[in-house]
């Protein structure tokens, strides 16, 4: 992966060191008795970007929910710059598939909102400005005092990244962020969050349905089978960086695709 | 490029059709069926289809308006027997209000409210409230408080029902959110759970409205007092059916007043909601 890199991260690659580690993850839903989670093992260095593919079903919500603290593990291990994951905590940084934002609130309102809850309203006040400066990062400045009912999809989304940023989070938890919104957006945004996560290096978990989005982004695609959810395979993506679109046109992209295609294929006829 | 120009053709602009009974506008709308009812209400009395005493003339009935509403104006006793009414739906309201929303926290907001207490609540529910008024009198006496109480008791149970829902209307998402950025249960329900809520809040208001009005007048017809209920029951037994309309009519401001001033509040605080459903763009 590192040769692939270019100089600019280089550094940060090589001075890696593991931020969330995962051991011996296994989640049984007692009341079904369905096991969503078996012998789930992952590491996730500082400032790579990881995400997991997988049919729906297959557990990698509850594992995104057992990563961001909101779900207790059966069985297993979670650290997060080695201290165990036992709640909610700021340094994770979430966003879902829709933007939620509070229609009440305006814009800036909405980006402290998370310094508001931990901090109360004055420290909210405080942190407008580091507010202000994460959507001026987005393009949403002149949007601050508007009512998320003015912003289109894309950008309430963006409103909802400088939300999930503005705690300075040491970790990043993605869940479908961008699948409600139309392709040309996606693409847009999917630019977007490469430029926001290589700017901030950022540590980042994305669950995803759509291949193209993962491999365009990702150093790493974790594939996800179920019954029991488990992760088959650790696929690399040796793709130089800064990614663009037009990556998709070339025949490693493709050979990556069918790769990817062929694993979670064999689901179906088993 | 200029091609669309340079030919002969001619443009294939059409009209969409707009139904004649869609294109009258509002004024003149409510004009019509003002009129045509009022033709149709005098036509009937004046050839003796109906008695005078079931319903009367459209001409009898602004007479007694006109008195009525100058007794009102001067300060008469019936302005006293409608600010007896006034006070009972305000009070009703008031504590069907707090009442209401408390219960509906309970059961919205704790699995021992919704397993234990709501059964309890749509048992009493389905009973026939108003079937409790000689209770509440025996209980509170003919003064205005047994009516307050009638009228707050029909008017509670829709506010629960609304304030339990409109908890239950945040979304999985928006709970998770809250959640992963550690907020208590207690923010979670004021910053998140009850501004969501408050547009079914506000249905269950409105709906409380009109059923504080239904009881109050139901406790003073059964109870007795100073009110506009126990004026509207002497006419009725004296068959001056005129007076019997225009009491009616006055009293229905009383119920427009409220209805509209749950309107506005809720233009006030659930300014984000573009759809108000019925009433709220009137």
């Amino acid at each position: 992966m590192a040769e692939s890199r270019t100089a600019s991260t280089e550094s940060a690659t090589q001075d890696a060191w593991p931020i969330y580690e995962i051991k011996r993850l296994s989640k049984t839903y007692a009341r079904h008795n369905v096991t969503a989670l078996s012998g789930v093992e992952l590491t996730i260095n500082k400032g790579e970007f990881v995400s997991v593919i997988g049919s729906s079903g297959c557990g990698k919500s509850t594992l995104l929910k057992i990563m961001a603290g909101l779900l207790p593990p059966t069985t297993g291990r979670v650290t997060l710059e080695g201290q165990p994951v036992t709640g909610p905590s700021t340094h994770i940084g979430m966003m879902f598939q829709q933007a939620t934002l509070l229609p009440w609130k305006t814009t800036i309102e909405n980006v402290v909102l998370p310094i508001a809850i931990r901090e109360g309203r004055s420290a909210a006040k405080a942190a407008h400005s580091r507010g202000m400066a994460l959507l001026e990062l987005v393009g949403l400045g002149e949007f601050a005092e508007a009512y998320p009912g003015e912003l289109s999809g894309g950008m309430a989304q963006r409103a909802s990244i400088c939300r999930m940023l503005v705690s300075d989070p040491s970790m990043l938890l993605l869940d479908e962020p961008f699948s409600a919104l139309d392709e040309l957006t996606r693409d847009f945004m999917n630019m977007e969050l490469q430029r926001i996560c290589a700017e901030r290096q950022a540590t980042t978990f994305l669950v995803t349905h759509s291949l193209d989005e993962a491999v365009i982004l990702s150093d790493r695609i974790l594939v996800m089978k179920s019954r029991p959810g488990r992760i088959v395979e650790d696929v690399r993506i040796d793709l130089p960086r800064p990614r663009t679109l037009e990556m998709v046109n070339t025949p490693y992209f493709g050979e990556i695709i069918s790769h990817i295609r062929g694993l979670l294929g064999k689901e179906a006829h088993e | 490029m200029t091609g669309a120009t340079q030919d002969n053709l001619e443009d294939t602009v059409w009209m969409e059709h707009e139904a004649f009974i869609d294109r009258i506008p509002r004024w003149v709308a409510m004009t019509f069926l003002f009129v045509a009812v009022v033709a149709i209400w005098d036509l009937v009395t004046r050839l003796g289809w109906v008695s005078a005493i079931i319903l009367p003339t459209p001409a009898e009935t602004f007479f007694d308006l006109i008195f009525v509403g100058s007794n009102l104006m001067s300060g008469g006793y019936m302005l006293t027997a409608l600010w007896t009414t006034t006070l009972t739906v305000f009070y009703g309201f008031l504590i069907a209000v707090a009442i209401g929303f408390s219960l509906g926290v309970l059961v919205g907001e704790t699995k021992f409210g919704e397993r234990a207490v709501m059964p309890y609540l749509v048992a009493i529910d389905t009973m026939p409230k108003v079937a409790f008024a000689p209770l509440f009198i025996a209980w509170l006496g003919f003064d205005i408080a047994s009516k307050v109480a009638l009228a707050a008791f029909i008017a509670t149970f829709p506010i629960v029902v609304a304030t339990a829902a409109g908890l239950y209307a945040a979304t999985e998402n928006e709970r998770m959110l809250f959640k992963s950025i550690g907020a208590s249960r207690m923010q979670t329900l004021v910053q998140l759970k009850l501004p969501t809520g408050l547009p079914y809040i506000f249905t269950g208001l409105k709906i409380a409205a009109v059923g504080v009005m239904a009881g109050a007048i139901t406790g003073e017809f059964l109870g007795g007092g100073k009110g506009f209920g126990a004026l509207i029951r002497q006419s009725a037994s004296q068959l001056d059916t005129p007076r019997v309309f225009a009491l009616i009519l006055y009293l229905s401001l009383l119920g427009l007043a409220l209805y509209f001033t749950v309107v506005w509040a809720q233009r006030r605080f659930v300014f984000w909601n573009k759809s108000d459903g019925p009433g709220g763009k009137a």
